[in-house]
This record gives C-alpha cells, structure tokens and sequence, in this order.
C-alpha cells in the first residue's frame, strides 16, 4: 500500500482514508444502528431491579420467561389482544390499500379516458398532505359521526394512500407491457379479468413491495390510534405500550413489560425486512417510503 | 370507471371530507356561560380562530422549535448521511451491501417504539451510555434545557433514518458515469479530493430532495417528542406543530381552534412537500 514513487503518491489513498480507518470508521456506525437495539434484548432479560442494579450492556439473572408470562398476563392478557390489532390493522389495510393502488395504477397507466391527467394530478395533490396532517379533521369528522373508538376508525383511513397509486402507476408501467393487456383483450377477457390474471401477476414483485412499505406505515402509525381511541381493547401495539409506558412512571413494576413488549413489536417489521430485503430494495430505488 | 372508484372514494371520504369538515368546524367557536355550567353555546366567529391561532405565541413557537431543531438536524442528519455515504463508495470499504442492509434496520422500527428505547438509554440508573456522556462531558446528565432536548429527539430521528438516506445517496452514486470518476483519477485527483469535487455535485440533486424531504418529516415530528417528554423536562406540550394541534383539540377541548390550527399546518406542510416533488421533477 506504501507508494514511494512521486506517481503513484498522488493517487494513493491518504492515511487518513487507509482501508482500516474507512472499517473501523463503518463499524462505528454499526454498532450505533445495533446496539439500541442489542440493549433492547438484553434489557427483556432482566427484572426490574436488575435493570436499574446492573450495567446496561451485560446480562444478568436472566429472566426472559418470567418477562414473558407477565407480558401476556399483564392488566387481564391485553398485550397479545394489542399485537392482533396491529396485526389485523396492519395486515387487513396493507392489503386492501395495496389492492385499490393498483386498480388506480393499472387504470391510469393501461386506459385512455378524457382528462386522464388531469384526474392524475388530483392523486399527485393528495401525495403533498401526510396523514400527520389530515389526522385531527378525521378525528373531528368521526366524533360528528359517533366512529371514534371503533375498528374502523383506525383501519380505514390507513386505506388512502396517494402516493401508492403514483408508485402502482410506475410499477405498471415498468412491468406490464402494454402488448400483454392488449392480447388480453383481443381474447375477449374481461378488463377485470386481465387484471387479475395478467396484470397482477407480472407487477407481483412492485406488489409486494408496496404491501411491505404500506404494512411498515400502518405498523408504525400512532398519532392517528391515539387521537380515534380510548377503548384500549382496540389498541395496537404501539399505542398499548406508550399507555403501559406512562403507567411506569409511577409503577415501576411496569418496566419490564414496556421493555419486552417493544421487543416483540419490533419483530415482525424487521423480519419482514431481513427475509423481504430485495422487495424493499426495489421500493427504495423507485422512491418509495413517505 | 371501477378501477379508479376505490381509490377516489376512501381519498374523498377520508382526507377531502375531513378537510372540509375542519374548515366548517374552524369557522365556529364554543363559549361556555360564565358560570362554567349550563353547557356551551356554538358561536359563529368567522376566520376569528384563524387569527388566533396565527397571533398564538405557541403555535408560531411550534414552528420556531422546528425550525432551531432543523438547523441543528438537517446539517448533522445529511452530513452523517454523505460521509457514511463516500466511505461505503470509497472502494475502501469491507462487505457494503451488508452495511447498507444493518444501516437501514432501524428504520423500520416504529418511532414511538424508537422513543422508548431511547428514553431508557436517556435515563440515569438505566443507561450505560448517560455515565459515557458524562464522563466525556464531565458535566452533569440533563435533558431539561432547548439544545439538550433537541440533541436528544435528533438522535433518536438520525438513528432511525440515517440509513434511509445512505440507501439513497449510495444509489445517486451509482448513476455516476464510470469514465466521469476514471478520467478525474487520471488527472491525479485523489479518494478525498474526487468525493468532494466530482461525487458530491454529481448528487447534489439527490441531497437537495433529501433536506426538503427531511424538513418536511421534521414538521411532522410527534411521537418521539411526545414520549421523551416525560424523561427531558425541555420538551414542552405544544413542542411541535402536531402537539400544539393535539394539546388544543384534547387538554383544552377547542376544537375549532383545534382545526384552524390543523388546517394552517396542512397548508404549510403542503406547499413544503410541493417544494420537494418540484425538486424532484415529476
């Protein structure tokens, strides 16, 4: 690695940018991604005194199964009823709102109609209001409408989803060829038909893609399930452990159960991450997320 | 046109209509009878909760916070992100794919559930990292002042999201012509001296949507200010725009201006996000 010649000097790597500086540099920041999340599982080891009376990063009495069976029982077993929630929340309105983003994005990339784009903008304007802000008029509009702290208070707003349709309209356009749908139809299938036996199946990969990213939001939602209920048999899981969480700081016995119960909330997303890995990979390289 | 009904039909019922109902409900006012009892009488005051809201010390605070914490965020988030960025495309570095991968993880852990983690690694008693900091500081651990309380939602928002812009700019990298960075190489330009000059303006579209993007989440901020409240006393309930929207509408139960001020934040964060699609040029 040491060039002596005056050449090469110029075009060798400074000190400062040795390949072992750049590693330790890079490991560095990985150990700042994991070790939040290491501390997590260490912590969902211990009781509650031994979360305060021993060092953070080292394990101790290990208690995981007592953290356990006390999560699940906790305020008559409401956490795994939480996790359902999400869960159905999650799964039900990713599929839904995957399913009316494509009918939208096929529509708009394989039909003519009048007006076309300017129908298509509509949907670009509705990409500029995040939910964050569209939130509390819901919230307003349910109450009139005596929904809040109902299922579907929270499940059916997490159906709009603008920027899906733009994303369902590039994935359409990028993996149906226009010949396919065509040939469809000169078979004398119906535009339905074509789409679920043709179209969908060719855009499967920007399907699940979307899916992913839309389950990902709803998962991580909590602004919205706070502001619709109080009825905390509807909760999901993120707004059980922000109740549990304010519950801790009078009654520290609730430590463990706020510790361990973000452990198991956090499971699903990254396994869907890490086995998914490639799907999302594809949302990043066409711009999805936010 | 059964394709596209679905989705205009849950966008109309669940975001136009709503809107339109905040617009209705921010023209009217309640004013409870003097006495506290009697039960409140809906009064019409025009764009009376709009001047309100506009001339409310917390609300424009809101927004003052937002923007003192971007000017502390955006330059830490989007430099950790270009730096972490150039060494990984170094040619230096061991095993990239599987970094971008381990950078990206936190990002898919909910914010709140973020808040949480770091509310404890905040906490004295709790935390090995608070006896690190102080150690290194050799002050005493607090989170009650402005500037500590920003430090520690930004690092709660830049663990969550720094890996989402490595993905990013690492991707912009790549559109980079090969012969554009050999030919800098053969004129003796060296690691540094080619990220700098050749790499960084190549991206620089890339970095311009990602401040903007990132000011925009910025606005959105919530959760993680809401739950690192309790533990960093500096953080106060009408923080930002979405708690002074959620303060309104549930402690003090003015729902008009509730909605006056909801409305304001969604045209601001609008024509913010109109900013970032007009940069990225759809």
């Amino acid at each position: 690695m040491s060039a002596a010649g005056g050449r090469d000097a110029a075009r060798a790597p400074s000190r400062l940018l040795s390949r072992g500086a750049v590693t330790v540099a890079l490991l560095v920041v990985m150990a700042y991604c994991l070790f939040p999340l290491l501390w997590l599982v260490i912590a969902a080891t211990k009781d509650a005194a031994d979360l305060t009376g021993t060092y953070g990063f080292a394990f101790a009495d290990v208690n995981f199964a007592d953290n356990v069976s006390t999560l699940l029982e906790r305020d008559g077993g409401i956490y795994p009823r939480w996790f359902v929630n999400s869960l159905v929340y999650a799964g039900v309105g990713a599929a839904a709102s995957t399913l009316i983003c494509f009918l939208a994005g096929h529509a708009f990339d394989k039909f003519d109609f009048r007006g076309k784009e300017k129908v298509f903008g509509f949907v670009l304007i509705g990409v500029l209001v995040p939910g964050a802000a569209t939130a509390l008029p819901l919230y307003l509009l349910a109450s009139n409408l005596g929904l809040v702290n109902t299922f579907w208070a929270v499940l059916l707003p997490g159906l709009v989803n603008p920027f899906g349709v733009y994303l369902a309209r590039v994935f359409a356009h990028s993996y149906t060829p226009y010949e396919l749908v065509e040939a469809g139809r000169l078979d004398g299938a119906r535009e339905f038909g074509i789409f679920f036996r043709i179209a969908v199946p060719s855009m499967w990969p920007g399907v699940v893609t979307l899916f992913l990213f839309s389950f990902n939001g709803i998962w991580n939602n909590f602004f919205l399930p706070l502001l619709m209920l109080t009825d905390r048999d509807l909760f999901p899981v993120a707004l059980g452990l922000y109740y549990w969480n304010s519950q801790s700081l009078t009654e520290a016995d609730y430590y463990p159960s706020v510790i361990t119960g973000s452990l198991f909330a956090v499971v699903p997303v990254i396994l869907l991450f890490l086995f998914l890995q490639r799907y999302w990979r594809a949302g990043l390289g066409s711009g999805a997320l936010k | 046109m059964p394709f596209l009904a679905p989705f205009f039909l849950v966008f109309g019922v669940f975001t136009i209509l709503p809107l339109g109902y905040a617009a209705y409900l921010s023209l009217f006012s309640e004013q409870s009878s003097g006495l506290g009892f009697g039960g409140a009488r809906t009064v019409f005051v025009g764009l009376g909760n709009f001047t309100s809201v506009l001339s409310d010390a917390d609300f424009l605070g809101s927004f003052g916070i937002i923007g003192i914490y971007c000017l502390f965020y955006i330059p830490l988030m989007i430099g950790a992100a270009l730096v972490i960025t150039l060494l990984l495309d170094s040619g230096l570095a061991v095993g990239g794919r599987f970094l971008q991968l381990v950078y990206y993880l936190p990002n898919v852990v909910p914010g709140l559930i973020a808040a949480i983690i770091w509310l404890y690694l905040y906490t004295p008693g709790i935390s090995p990292l608070v006896d690190v900091v102080e150690g290194l500081s050799g002050a005493g651990w607090s989170l009650a002042s402005l500037p500590a309380s920003i430090v520690a939602v930004a690092n709660v928002t830049i663990w969550l999201h720094v890996g989402y812009n490595v993905v990013i700019f690492f991707a912009a990298l790549q559109a980079i012509p090969r012969e554009t960075l050999e030919a800098a190489r053969v004129d003796g330009a060296g690691q540094v001296r080619v990220a700098l000059s050749v790499k960084l303006p190549m991206i620089r579209g890339a970095i311009g949507i990602a401040v903007l993007m990132t000011i925009v989440g910025a606005m959105q901020l919530f959760a993680e200010p809401m739950l690192l409240s309790s533990r960093a006393p500096g953080i106060d309930s009408t923080w930002t725009p979405n708690m002074y929207v959620y303060q309104k509408a549930f402690t003090d139960h003015d729902f008009g201006v509730a909605a006056a001020a909801a409305l304001v934040f969604a045209v601001v964060i609008g024509a913010a996000s109109w900013g970032a699609t007009r940069a990225r040029r759809w």
